[in-house]
Protein backbone atom coordinates (compact mmCIF):
# COMPACT_ATOMS: atom_id res chain seq x y z
CA UNK A 1 0.00 0.00 0.00
CA UNK A 2 0.99 3.36 -0.82
CA UNK A 3 1.45 6.14 2.29
CA UNK A 4 0.23 9.63 2.46
CA UNK A 5 2.06 9.80 5.95
CA UNK A 6 4.26 13.15 6.22
CA UNK A 7 7.16 11.07 7.16
CA UNK A 8 9.52 14.31 8.42
CA UNK A 9 12.66 12.17 8.24
CA UNK A 10 14.71 15.38 7.04
CA UNK A 11 15.05 15.43 10.82
CA UNK A 12 15.12 13.57 14.35
CA UNK A 13 12.45 12.75 16.74
CA UNK A 14 10.52 15.74 18.24
CA UNK A 15 11.90 17.18 21.84
CA UNK A 16 9.41 17.74 24.42
CA UNK A 17 8.93 21.30 24.17
CA UNK A 18 8.29 20.65 20.64
CA UNK A 19 5.92 17.68 21.34
CA UNK A 20 4.18 19.79 23.81
CA UNK A 21 3.99 22.67 20.96
CA UNK A 22 2.69 20.12 18.31
CA UNK A 23 -0.11 18.99 20.61
CA UNK A 24 -0.90 22.35 21.32
CA UNK A 25 -2.00 22.95 17.56
CA UNK A 26 -4.33 20.36 17.73
CA UNK A 27 -6.51 21.89 20.62
CA UNK A 28 -9.39 23.28 18.91
CA UNK A 29 -9.49 27.55 20.20
CA UNK A 30 -11.99 28.00 23.08
CA UNK A 31 -11.57 24.64 24.51
CA UNK A 32 -12.17 24.00 28.01
CA UNK A 33 -8.47 21.71 28.59
CA UNK A 34 -7.55 19.78 31.51
CA UNK A 35 -3.50 19.21 31.02
CA UNK A 36 -2.16 16.47 33.12
CA UNK A 37 0.94 15.96 35.54
CA UNK A 38 4.30 16.47 34.22
CA UNK A 39 5.03 17.00 30.65
CA UNK A 40 1.58 17.86 29.52
CA UNK A 41 1.74 21.03 31.50
CA UNK A 42 4.07 22.47 29.21
CA UNK A 43 1.81 22.33 26.48
CA UNK A 44 -0.16 25.79 28.54
CA UNK A 45 3.45 27.60 27.25
CA UNK A 46 2.69 27.00 23.51
CA UNK A 47 -1.16 27.78 23.27
CA UNK A 48 -1.65 30.75 22.03
CA UNK A 49 -3.16 33.89 24.00
CA UNK A 50 -5.91 34.91 21.09
CA UNK A 51 -7.03 30.71 21.18
CA UNK A 52 -9.13 31.37 24.18
CA UNK A 53 -8.42 27.73 25.43
CA UNK A 54 -9.68 28.06 29.20
CA UNK A 55 -7.13 25.42 31.70
CA UNK A 56 -9.30 23.20 34.47
CA UNK A 57 -7.29 22.03 37.23
CA UNK A 58 -8.77 19.06 39.22
CA UNK A 59 -8.45 20.61 42.75
CA UNK A 60 -11.16 23.05 41.62
CA UNK A 61 -10.33 25.48 39.30
CA UNK A 62 -11.33 26.97 35.60
CA UNK A 63 -9.25 29.80 34.35
CA UNK A 64 -5.82 28.57 36.23
CA UNK A 65 -2.64 31.03 34.90
CA UNK A 66 0.98 30.43 34.73
CA UNK A 67 3.60 28.93 37.02
CA UNK A 68 3.69 31.58 40.49
CA UNK A 69 6.93 33.17 40.65
CA UNK A 70 8.34 35.32 43.32
CA UNK A 71 5.25 37.54 45.13
CA UNK A 72 2.84 35.97 43.12
CA UNK A 73 2.87 32.45 45.58
CA UNK A 74 0.23 31.64 47.18
CA UNK A 75 -0.06 28.63 49.28
CA UNK A 76 -3.61 28.33 49.11
CA UNK A 77 -3.66 28.72 44.77
CA UNK A 78 -1.77 25.18 43.38
CA UNK A 79 -2.32 22.99 40.40
CA UNK A 80 -3.24 19.45 40.66
CA UNK A 81 0.76 18.49 40.83
CA UNK A 82 0.88 21.04 44.18
CA UNK A 83 2.94 23.26 42.30
CA UNK A 84 1.49 27.46 43.12
CA UNK A 85 0.09 28.88 39.63
CA UNK A 86 -1.95 32.26 39.13
CA UNK A 87 -5.46 33.18 38.13
CA UNK A 88 -6.28 34.50 35.09
CA UNK A 89 -9.09 37.48 34.60
CA UNK A 90 -12.37 35.07 34.60
CA UNK A 91 -11.14 32.53 36.87
CA UNK A 92 -13.65 30.47 38.84
CA UNK A 93 -13.23 28.27 41.83
CA UNK A 94 -14.98 25.11 42.83
CA UNK A 95 -15.01 22.04 45.25
CA UNK A 96 -13.87 18.96 44.65
CA UNK A 97 -17.33 16.69 44.01
CA UNK A 98 -17.82 20.01 41.75
CA UNK A 99 -14.70 19.33 39.67
CA UNK A 100 -15.14 15.52 38.80
CA UNK A 101 -18.83 16.23 37.82
CA UNK A 102 -17.81 19.05 35.70
CA UNK A 103 -15.44 16.04 34.09
CA UNK A 104 -17.20 13.45 34.74
CA UNK A 105 -20.35 14.80 33.14
CA UNK A 106 -18.42 15.24 29.69
CA UNK A 107 -18.27 19.53 29.91
CA UNK A 108 -14.28 19.43 29.62
CA UNK A 109 -13.51 18.83 25.99
CA UNK A 110 -9.97 17.76 25.74
CA UNK A 111 -7.01 16.43 28.56
CA UNK A 112 -3.78 15.39 27.98
CA UNK A 113 -2.21 12.64 30.10
CA UNK A 114 1.18 11.35 30.08
CA UNK A 115 1.02 7.25 29.82
CA UNK A 116 3.15 3.94 30.66
CA UNK A 117 1.26 2.34 27.98
CA UNK A 118 -1.45 2.82 25.31
CA UNK A 119 -3.03 -0.16 23.56
CA UNK A 120 -3.96 -0.16 19.87
CA UNK A 121 -7.70 -0.08 21.07
CA UNK A 122 -6.88 3.11 23.03
CA UNK A 123 -6.80 1.47 26.55
CA UNK A 124 -4.61 3.61 28.57
CA UNK A 125 -2.42 2.63 31.43
CA UNK A 126 -0.42 5.79 33.68
CA UNK A 127 -1.10 5.17 37.10
CA UNK A 128 0.42 1.63 38.54
CA UNK A 129 3.44 -0.57 36.59
CA UNK A 130 1.77 -3.54 38.91
CA UNK A 131 4.94 -3.70 40.75
CA UNK A 132 4.64 -5.32 43.83
CA UNK A 133 7.11 -2.98 45.77
CA UNK A 134 5.20 -0.15 44.25
CA UNK A 135 1.89 1.95 46.57
CA UNK A 136 -0.69 2.29 43.97
CA UNK A 137 -1.60 5.80 43.32
CA UNK A 138 -4.05 6.70 40.97
CA UNK A 139 -5.17 10.40 42.12
CA UNK A 140 -7.35 11.66 39.17
CA UNK A 141 -6.38 10.02 36.20
CA UNK A 142 -8.87 7.49 36.27
CA UNK A 143 -11.84 10.31 36.17
CA UNK A 144 -9.73 12.38 33.82
CA UNK A 145 -9.89 9.31 31.25
CA UNK A 146 -13.16 8.43 31.70
CA UNK A 147 -14.69 12.10 31.56
CA UNK A 148 -13.00 14.64 29.29
CA UNK A 149 -14.64 14.35 25.89
CA UNK A 150 -11.36 14.13 23.86
CA UNK A 151 -8.16 11.67 25.47
CA UNK A 152 -5.00 12.62 23.85
CA UNK A 153 -1.90 11.18 25.43
CA UNK A 154 1.73 12.67 25.42
CA UNK A 155 4.99 10.36 26.00
CA UNK A 156 8.09 8.67 24.60
CA UNK A 157 7.62 6.08 22.28
CA UNK A 158 9.69 3.95 23.52
CA UNK A 159 10.66 2.97 27.28
CA UNK A 160 14.54 3.50 28.18
CA UNK A 161 15.02 -0.02 27.20
CA UNK A 162 13.91 0.37 23.60
CA UNK A 163 10.29 -0.95 24.13
CA UNK A 164 7.51 -0.20 22.29
CA UNK A 165 4.75 1.96 24.79
CA UNK A 166 2.11 1.67 22.38
CA UNK A 167 1.46 -1.98 22.24
CA UNK A 168 -1.36 -4.25 21.06
CA UNK A 169 -2.82 -4.73 24.60
CA UNK A 170 -0.99 -3.55 27.77
CA UNK A 171 0.51 -5.34 30.46
CA UNK A 172 0.32 -2.77 33.23
CA UNK A 173 -2.96 -2.43 35.23
CA UNK A 174 -5.40 -0.14 33.29
CA UNK A 175 -6.55 3.52 33.94
CA UNK A 176 -9.21 3.05 31.77
CA UNK A 177 -10.16 0.82 28.44
CA UNK A 178 -10.28 2.22 25.39
CA UNK A 179 -10.55 6.14 26.31
CA UNK A 180 -7.82 7.39 23.96
CA UNK A 181 -8.44 8.84 20.89
CA UNK A 182 -4.84 10.30 19.80
CA UNK A 183 -1.20 9.61 21.20
CA UNK A 184 1.75 11.84 20.94
CA UNK A 185 5.02 11.01 20.20
CA UNK A 186 8.57 11.98 19.77
CA UNK A 187 8.96 9.51 16.54
CA UNK A 188 4.88 10.13 15.60
CA UNK A 189 1.33 11.17 16.11
CA UNK A 190 -1.44 8.20 15.67
CA UNK A 191 -4.87 7.50 15.81
CA UNK A 192 -6.29 4.76 18.40
CA UNK A 193 -9.50 3.00 18.64
CA UNK A 194 -11.93 0.80 17.75
CA UNK A 195 -10.86 0.17 14.55
CA UNK A 196 -6.99 -0.27 15.88
CA UNK A 197 -3.63 2.12 15.65
CA UNK A 198 -2.95 4.30 12.76
CA UNK A 199 0.04 6.25 11.72
CA UNK A 200 -0.78 10.03 11.39
CA UNK A 201 2.63 11.52 10.82
CA UNK A 202 6.02 10.75 11.35
CA UNK A 203 9.18 12.54 13.03
CA UNK A 204 13.05 10.86 12.32
CA UNK A 205 11.73 7.71 11.20
CA UNK A 206 9.77 6.51 8.36
CA UNK A 207 6.75 4.35 8.40
CA UNK A 208 8.05 0.96 7.51
CA UNK A 209 10.95 1.55 10.14
CA UNK A 210 8.21 2.27 12.66
CA UNK A 211 5.74 -0.96 11.76
CA UNK A 212 9.01 -2.79 12.28
CA UNK A 213 9.55 -1.21 15.60
CA UNK A 214 6.45 -1.55 16.60
CA UNK A 215 6.05 -4.83 15.43
CA UNK A 216 2.72 -3.66 13.93
CA UNK A 217 1.11 -5.50 10.35
CA UNK A 218 0.44 -1.82 8.41
CA UNK A 219 0.20 1.27 10.47
CA UNK A 220 -1.40 3.50 7.84
CA UNK B 1 -27.24 21.78 66.15
CA UNK B 2 -25.93 25.36 65.67
CA UNK B 3 -22.42 26.35 65.60
CA UNK B 4 -20.33 26.27 68.86
CA UNK B 5 -17.24 28.16 68.58
CA UNK B 6 -14.57 26.51 70.73
CA UNK B 7 -11.64 28.40 72.46
CA UNK B 8 -9.19 26.54 71.77
CA UNK B 9 -8.12 23.68 68.96
CA UNK B 10 -8.10 21.38 71.98
CA UNK B 11 -11.51 22.25 72.97
CA UNK B 12 -12.50 21.47 69.22
CA UNK B 13 -11.24 18.24 68.60
CA UNK B 14 -13.01 16.81 72.45
CA UNK B 15 -14.77 13.66 71.86
CA UNK B 16 -13.31 11.92 69.23
CA UNK B 17 -13.20 8.20 69.86
CA UNK B 18 -10.71 5.33 69.11
CA UNK B 19 -11.39 3.69 65.47
CA UNK B 20 -13.51 6.75 64.47
CA UNK B 21 -13.65 7.16 60.89
CA UNK B 22 -11.97 11.20 60.52
CA UNK B 23 -12.59 12.75 57.14
CA UNK B 24 -9.62 15.38 57.00
CA UNK B 25 -9.64 18.11 54.10
CA UNK B 26 -6.80 19.59 52.11
CA UNK B 27 -5.35 18.71 48.42
CA UNK B 28 -1.29 18.26 49.88
CA UNK B 29 -0.82 20.91 52.44
CA UNK B 30 -4.01 23.82 50.98
CA UNK B 31 -6.63 23.28 52.25
CA UNK B 32 -5.09 21.32 55.21
CA UNK B 33 -6.11 21.96 59.23
CA UNK B 34 -2.95 21.63 60.53
CA UNK B 35 -4.14 23.01 63.85
CA UNK B 36 -6.99 20.44 64.45
CA UNK B 37 -4.70 17.51 63.50
CA UNK B 38 -2.06 18.73 65.83
CA UNK B 39 -4.82 18.39 68.59
CA UNK B 40 -6.34 15.25 67.28
CA UNK B 41 -2.70 14.31 68.16
CA UNK B 42 -2.60 15.81 71.74
CA UNK B 43 -6.26 14.23 72.02
CA UNK B 44 -5.14 10.39 71.24
CA UNK B 45 -7.74 9.37 69.74
CA UNK B 46 -6.57 5.93 68.20
CA UNK B 47 -7.48 3.30 65.69
CA UNK B 48 -8.41 5.37 63.15
CA UNK B 49 -9.60 5.40 59.53
CA UNK B 50 -8.33 8.66 58.20
CA UNK B 51 -10.17 9.31 54.44
CA UNK B 52 -8.24 12.22 53.04
CA UNK B 53 -6.82 12.94 48.91
CA UNK B 54 -2.90 12.09 50.32
CA UNK B 55 -1.61 10.54 53.19
CA UNK B 56 0.57 13.37 54.44
CA UNK B 57 3.44 15.41 53.39
CA UNK B 58 6.54 15.91 55.00
CA UNK B 59 6.33 15.55 58.76
CA UNK B 60 3.47 18.10 59.52
CA UNK B 61 -0.42 17.29 59.36
CA UNK B 62 -1.55 14.48 58.77
CA UNK B 63 2.23 12.94 58.33
CA UNK B 64 1.89 13.76 61.69
CA UNK B 65 -1.02 11.87 62.80
CA UNK B 66 0.58 8.72 61.24
CA UNK B 67 3.88 9.09 62.80
CA UNK B 68 2.33 9.03 66.16
CA UNK B 69 0.87 5.76 65.10
CA UNK B 70 -3.05 6.73 65.22
CA UNK B 71 -4.13 5.68 61.91
CA UNK B 72 -5.15 1.82 61.22
CA UNK B 73 -5.83 2.79 57.38
CA UNK B 74 -5.82 5.74 55.46
CA UNK B 75 -8.26 5.56 52.34
CA UNK B 76 -7.33 8.58 49.61
CA UNK B 77 -6.61 8.63 46.06
CA UNK B 78 -3.04 9.70 46.05
CA UNK B 79 -0.81 8.60 48.76
CA UNK B 80 2.79 8.30 46.52
CA UNK B 81 4.52 11.64 46.90
CA UNK B 82 7.59 12.97 46.61
CA UNK B 83 7.58 14.01 49.99
CA UNK B 84 5.13 11.28 51.90
CA UNK B 85 7.95 9.02 53.63
CA UNK B 86 6.22 8.93 56.40
CA UNK B 87 3.17 7.06 54.80
CA UNK B 88 5.47 5.12 52.79
CA UNK B 89 7.70 3.32 55.63
CA UNK B 90 4.37 2.69 57.55
CA UNK B 91 2.70 0.92 54.42
CA UNK B 92 5.84 -1.01 53.62
CA UNK B 93 6.34 -2.38 57.19
CA UNK B 94 2.74 -4.05 57.11
CA UNK B 95 1.27 -0.90 59.77
CA UNK B 96 -1.13 0.34 57.48
CA UNK B 97 -4.11 -0.51 55.85
CA UNK B 98 -4.56 1.85 51.97
CA UNK B 99 -8.21 1.89 50.36
CA UNK B 100 -7.15 3.47 47.03
CA UNK B 101 -10.07 5.39 45.54
CA UNK B 102 -9.86 7.32 42.20
CA UNK B 103 -9.80 11.20 43.34
CA UNK B 104 -13.15 12.05 42.05
CA UNK B 105 -14.79 9.01 43.68
CA UNK B 106 -13.60 9.63 46.90
CA UNK B 107 -15.08 13.27 47.08
CA UNK B 108 -18.38 11.86 45.06
CA UNK B 109 -19.06 9.28 47.59
CA UNK B 110 -17.98 11.58 50.33
CA UNK B 111 -20.90 13.86 48.07
CA UNK B 112 -23.25 11.11 49.07
CA UNK B 113 -23.35 10.48 52.29
CA UNK B 114 -23.71 14.02 53.11
CA UNK B 115 -26.83 14.12 50.45
CA UNK B 116 -28.31 10.68 51.80
CA UNK B 117 -27.54 8.89 48.32
CA UNK B 118 -27.38 5.16 49.51
CA UNK B 119 -25.28 4.43 46.55
CA UNK B 120 -24.41 5.59 42.91
CA UNK B 121 -23.21 4.40 39.34
CA UNK B 122 -19.84 5.78 38.04
CA UNK B 123 -18.06 4.79 34.77
CA UNK B 124 -14.88 5.40 36.63
CA UNK B 125 -12.48 2.62 37.12
CA UNK B 126 -14.27 0.21 35.34
CA UNK B 127 -12.08 -2.48 33.59
CA UNK B 128 -9.51 -1.55 35.89
CA UNK B 129 -8.16 -3.28 39.02
CA UNK B 130 -10.03 -0.26 41.40
CA UNK B 131 -13.40 -2.16 39.88
CA UNK B 132 -12.56 -5.88 40.74
CA UNK B 133 -15.17 -7.54 42.97
CA UNK B 134 -17.55 -4.58 42.54
CA UNK B 135 -21.11 -4.23 41.08
CA UNK B 136 -21.86 -3.75 37.85
CA UNK B 137 -24.46 -2.59 35.51
CA UNK B 138 -24.83 -1.21 31.93
CA UNK B 139 -26.38 1.99 31.40
CA UNK B 140 -27.08 3.17 28.22
CA UNK B 141 -24.79 0.80 26.74
CA UNK B 142 -21.84 1.67 29.01
CA UNK B 143 -20.74 0.23 32.07
CA UNK B 144 -21.05 1.80 35.87
CA UNK B 145 -19.79 0.37 39.01
CA UNK B 146 -21.86 0.96 41.60
CA UNK B 147 -19.96 2.88 44.71
CA UNK B 148 -21.17 3.63 47.97
CA UNK B 149 -20.69 6.25 50.23
CA UNK B 150 -18.46 6.88 52.73
CA UNK B 151 -19.43 8.63 56.26
CA UNK B 152 -17.11 10.12 58.70
CA UNK B 153 -17.57 9.99 62.30
CA UNK B 154 -15.59 13.27 62.32
CA UNK B 155 -14.36 15.79 59.73
CA UNK B 156 -11.65 18.41 60.54
CA UNK B 157 -11.47 21.24 57.54
CA UNK B 158 -10.05 24.47 57.08
CA UNK B 159 -11.85 27.50 55.40
CA UNK B 160 -10.84 31.06 55.56
CA UNK B 161 -13.55 32.35 57.15
CA UNK B 162 -16.59 32.13 59.18
CA UNK B 163 -19.46 33.84 60.94
CA UNK B 164 -20.88 32.91 64.39
CA UNK B 165 -23.57 30.96 62.23
CA UNK B 166 -21.19 28.56 61.28
CA UNK B 167 -21.48 29.80 57.54
CA UNK B 168 -17.70 29.44 55.40
CA UNK B 169 -16.12 31.06 52.44
CA UNK B 170 -12.67 29.62 51.18
CA UNK B 171 -9.99 30.93 49.55
CA UNK B 172 -8.91 29.69 45.98
CA UNK B 173 -7.64 25.92 45.65
CA UNK B 174 -7.45 25.38 49.05
CA UNK B 175 -11.32 25.40 49.46
CA UNK B 176 -10.86 21.33 47.34
CA UNK B 177 -12.42 18.51 49.38
CA UNK B 178 -13.41 21.00 52.55
CA UNK B 179 -17.12 21.83 51.18
CA UNK B 180 -17.89 18.63 50.34
CA UNK B 181 -16.87 16.21 53.94
CA UNK B 182 -18.11 19.54 55.70
CA UNK B 183 -21.74 17.53 54.61
CA UNK B 184 -20.47 14.05 55.35
CA UNK B 185 -19.21 13.53 59.06
CA UNK B 186 -21.34 13.59 62.22
CA UNK B 187 -19.18 15.44 63.90
CA UNK B 188 -17.73 18.75 61.63
CA UNK B 189 -14.68 20.54 62.97
CA UNK B 190 -13.80 23.82 60.95
CA UNK B 191 -10.49 25.83 61.38
CA UNK B 192 -10.88 29.42 60.45
CA UNK B 193 -8.81 32.39 60.10
CA UNK B 194 -11.25 35.06 61.06
CA UNK B 195 -14.81 34.62 62.68
CA UNK B 196 -17.28 37.39 62.45
CA UNK B 197 -20.31 38.76 63.71
CA UNK B 198 -23.42 36.82 61.72
CA UNK B 199 -24.00 39.34 58.90
CA UNK B 200 -20.92 40.45 57.75
CA UNK B 201 -20.61 37.49 55.39
CA UNK B 202 -22.68 38.34 52.17
CA UNK B 203 -25.24 35.24 51.97
CA UNK B 204 -24.78 35.20 48.58
CA UNK B 205 -21.32 34.47 48.74
CA UNK B 206 -21.62 31.18 51.24
CA UNK B 207 -19.60 28.42 50.12
CA UNK B 208 -20.79 26.36 53.22
CA UNK B 209 -23.93 27.01 55.35
CA UNK B 210 -23.67 27.03 58.98
CA UNK B 211 -25.60 23.95 59.01
CA UNK B 212 -23.09 21.90 58.47
CA UNK B 213 -20.42 23.35 60.65
CA UNK B 214 -20.68 21.78 64.58
CA UNK B 215 -17.85 23.40 66.10
CA UNK B 216 -15.56 26.15 65.10
CA UNK B 217 -12.41 27.12 66.02
CA UNK B 218 -9.87 30.64 65.00
CA UNK B 219 -6.28 29.33 63.73
CA UNK B 220 -3.51 31.26 61.82
CA UNK B 221 -3.15 30.09 58.67
CA UNK B 222 0.00 28.55 57.81
CA UNK B 223 1.47 28.61 54.89
CA UNK B 224 2.81 25.53 53.20
CA UNK B 225 4.06 24.71 50.15
CA UNK B 226 4.76 21.10 48.39
CA UNK B 227 5.50 20.43 45.27
CA UNK B 228 6.30 17.07 42.95
CA UNK B 229 2.52 15.83 44.43
CA UNK B 230 -0.45 14.80 43.19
Amino acid sequence: MTTTVPERTDRGPLTTDELAARIARDIPAGSYVNLGIGQPTRIAEHLSPDAGIVLHTENGMLGMGPAATGDEVDTDLTNAGKVPVTELPGAAYFHHADSFAMMRGGHLDVCVLGAFQVSHHGDLANWHTGDPDAIPAVGGAMDLAVGARRVLVMMKLFTRDGAPKLVPACTYPLTGPGCVHRVYTDYGVFAVGPDGVRVLETYGITVAELEERLSVGVLT
Amino acid sequence: MTTTIAATTDEAVTGIEDGSTVLVGGFGLAGMPFDLVDALIRQGATDLTVVSNNAGNGDVGLAALLKAGRVRKVICSFPRQSDSYVFDDLYRAGRVDLEVVPQGTLAERMRAAGAGIGAFYSPVGVGTPLAEGKETREIDGRVHVLEYPIRGDVALISAHRADTMGNLVYRKTARNFGPVMATAATTVVAQVTDIVPAGKIDPETVVTPGIHIDRLVRAEARRLTVQGAR
